[in-house]
């Protein structure tokens, strides 16, 4: 039962991968497209094949920066999001600047935190949080402002405080809206992870898939710079699946179907 | 028997309403000046045509909401804790189990575990639940998520005990066999009772006295006694003393605007 629906459930998308690999593979062959343009499929993966250890530094540099960004922002995001809970006050005072998070080019202030962390790790970190908090941080406050009232009532009335509420109620009430941010950020992480290490990356710090991209496209390689992008898009795809994962482990309980 | 009825009686509380007054922020006047004086022990419905300020009273009772003017007074003066209130819905926390559910009252009172635990278990024994202490609420019908609600109730052993039309999204069947353990339950205890309610046989069905309430903004329009045996079953629905007394609230609900 198990093992059928798993099959149904990945055999679809699998089946169009292959086709359109297949295709796209069938396609350039007969139009003899030139490599500097658009690489065949099977080039890239015979890079790959031909360079496992190189791609694999660049990709534990790129996660390495992409999970310290993803798990700050988790972190900050959540801090800043229960602060601006506390009262409407606040909120009205702060929230704008949070959005400031969503709207921030990142193309611009990186050199800005290439000055302030230094060409390296951390300002590759930062670059990410900043791309991937704001998810969190909305998604938070919606879900530490939607707690059933009459379960706030509830509290209130057995003489609750105010930590008991937000640990016993509002935390765990707000958990599914929580995950839906975490899942939005674990994709931004990997973005903003490479985005910065185009722009900081240059300076001379480890190899990052950002780093590889940018050097492959100088040397008009374009079969290791599409091998790099599906390394970038897999890391970002996996993260993603670790935050469902998660999620799913922890709302087991809340809904029926999600039982078994 | 007798004796260890008035040790319960003792342990429960009046509930003198006077004067109460309720208006809201938009100008909404919900309560009009609500009198009432609710004997320890006893089990009181209080009746009323939908938004008409049934929940708003139970809330000022509570302590949830501050009356305009008028008062609430509570005799003996009664800690909080020993309140219980069920809400129209079940209202369990979906992340945990039945027995933390129904521990979550000594919880916030700090009451040690083993301890909880042990009253919860207790509590849900009496309303029959004991079977289910490690599911979830997704995984429990409408009336066993309110039978934990009720139980969440009885854990802190309340002297005072607010319902606020704890069955009315229930079916008919599932609605009539809480209604009976309410009442068999309240036999055991005898903690003062007030329960809202809209449904005139479940008035007449739990309560010794039902309160009927006008509409909106809301004043007393009947307190009629209910003369009915103590011990209820399914039976007493059927016997003219009992369409009787359905009929005498029925009226004065008519009267109130209903």
């Amino acid at each position: 039962m198990r093992g059928g629906k798993f099959i149904a459930n990945v055999l679809p998308p699998v089946l169009v991968l292959i086709v359109v690999t297949a295709a796209a593979e069938g396609i350039i062959r007969a139009l003899a497209v030139p490599m500097f343009l658009l690489p065949r499929p099977s080039t890239v993966l015979q890079y790959m094949a031909q360079h496992p250890a190189d791609l694999l530094a660049s990709l534990g540099t790129t996660a390495q920066a992409a999970l310290i960004g993803f798990f700050a922002s988790a972190v900050i995001g959540m801090i800043l999001a229960i602060s601006l809970s506390a009262s409407s006050v606040t909120r009205r005072a702060f929230y704008p600047y949070a959005v400031f998070f969503q709207t921030v080019p990142i193309v611009a202030i990186a050199p800005l935190l290439m000055i302030w962390c230094g060409p390296g790790l951390a300002a590759v970190a930062v670059s990410a949080l900043v791309v991937s908090i704001f998810p969190v941080i909305a998604n938070t406050l919606a879900g530490l402002l939607s707690t059933d009232p009459a379960l706030e009532d509830l509290f209130r009335l057995h003489g609750a405080g105010r930590w008991a509420r937000l640990w016993k109620l509002k935390l765990p009430s707000a958990t599914p809206h929580i995950v839906t941010g975490l899942r939005i950020a674990a994709g931004l992480a990997v973005i903003g992870t490479v985005v910065g290490e185009f722009l900081v990356g240059l300076m001379g710090s480890g190899e990052g898939l950002g780093v590889r991209i940018v050097s492959a496209k100088k040397l008009g390689r374009t079969d290791e710079l599409f091998a790099a992008v599906l390394i970038a898009s897999l890391l970002g795809l996996a993260m993603f699946a670790a935050v469902n994962l998660a999620g799913r482990l922890l709302l087991r309980h809340w809904h029926a179907s999600e039982q078994d | 028997m007798t004796s260890q009825a008035a040790a319960t009686i003792d342990r429960s509380v009046s509930v003198r309403l006077l004067d109460l007054r309720r208006t809201f922020d938009g100008g909404v006047e919900a309560l009009a000046g609500i009198t009432l004086d609710v004997a320890p022990g006893q089990f009181a419905a209080i009746l009323g045509p939908s938004g008409c300020g049934k929940s708003t009273l139970l809330r000022l009772v509570a302590g949830l909401d501050r009356p305009t003017c008028g008062t609430v007074e509570l005799h003996p003066p009664l800690d909080r804790r020993r309140f219980a209130y069920v809400f129209q819905d079940a209202h369990l926390l979906p992340w945990r189990n039945v027995l933390r559910n129904v521990a979550l009252p000594l919880e916030l009172a700090g009451i040690a575990q083993r301890q909880r635990q042990a009253a919860a278990v207790d509590a849900l024994e009496q309303v029959g639940l004991a079977e289910v202490l490690r599911r979830y609420p997704a995984q429990l019908s409408g009336g066993m998520k309110m039978r934990v609600s009720l139980a969440r109730a009885l854990v802190t052993r309340p002297k005072l005990l607010l319902l606020d039309e704890p069955f009315a999204a229930l079916d008919e069947i599932t609605r009539q066999k809480l209604d009976q353990q309410l009442r068999d339950l309240w036999l055991a205890h005898r903690m003062t009772v007030l329960f809202v309610t809209h449904s005139t046989a479940e008035a007449t069905f739990l309560a010794d006295r039902a309160v009927v309430l006008s509409r909106r903004p809301a004043r007393v329009v009947a307190d009629l006694p209910i003369d009915l045996p103590q011990r209820r079953d399914a039976l007493l629905r059927a016997s003219p003393q009992f369409a009787a007394a359905t009929k005498t609230i029925y009226q004065a609900l008519e009267r109130g605007g209903a």
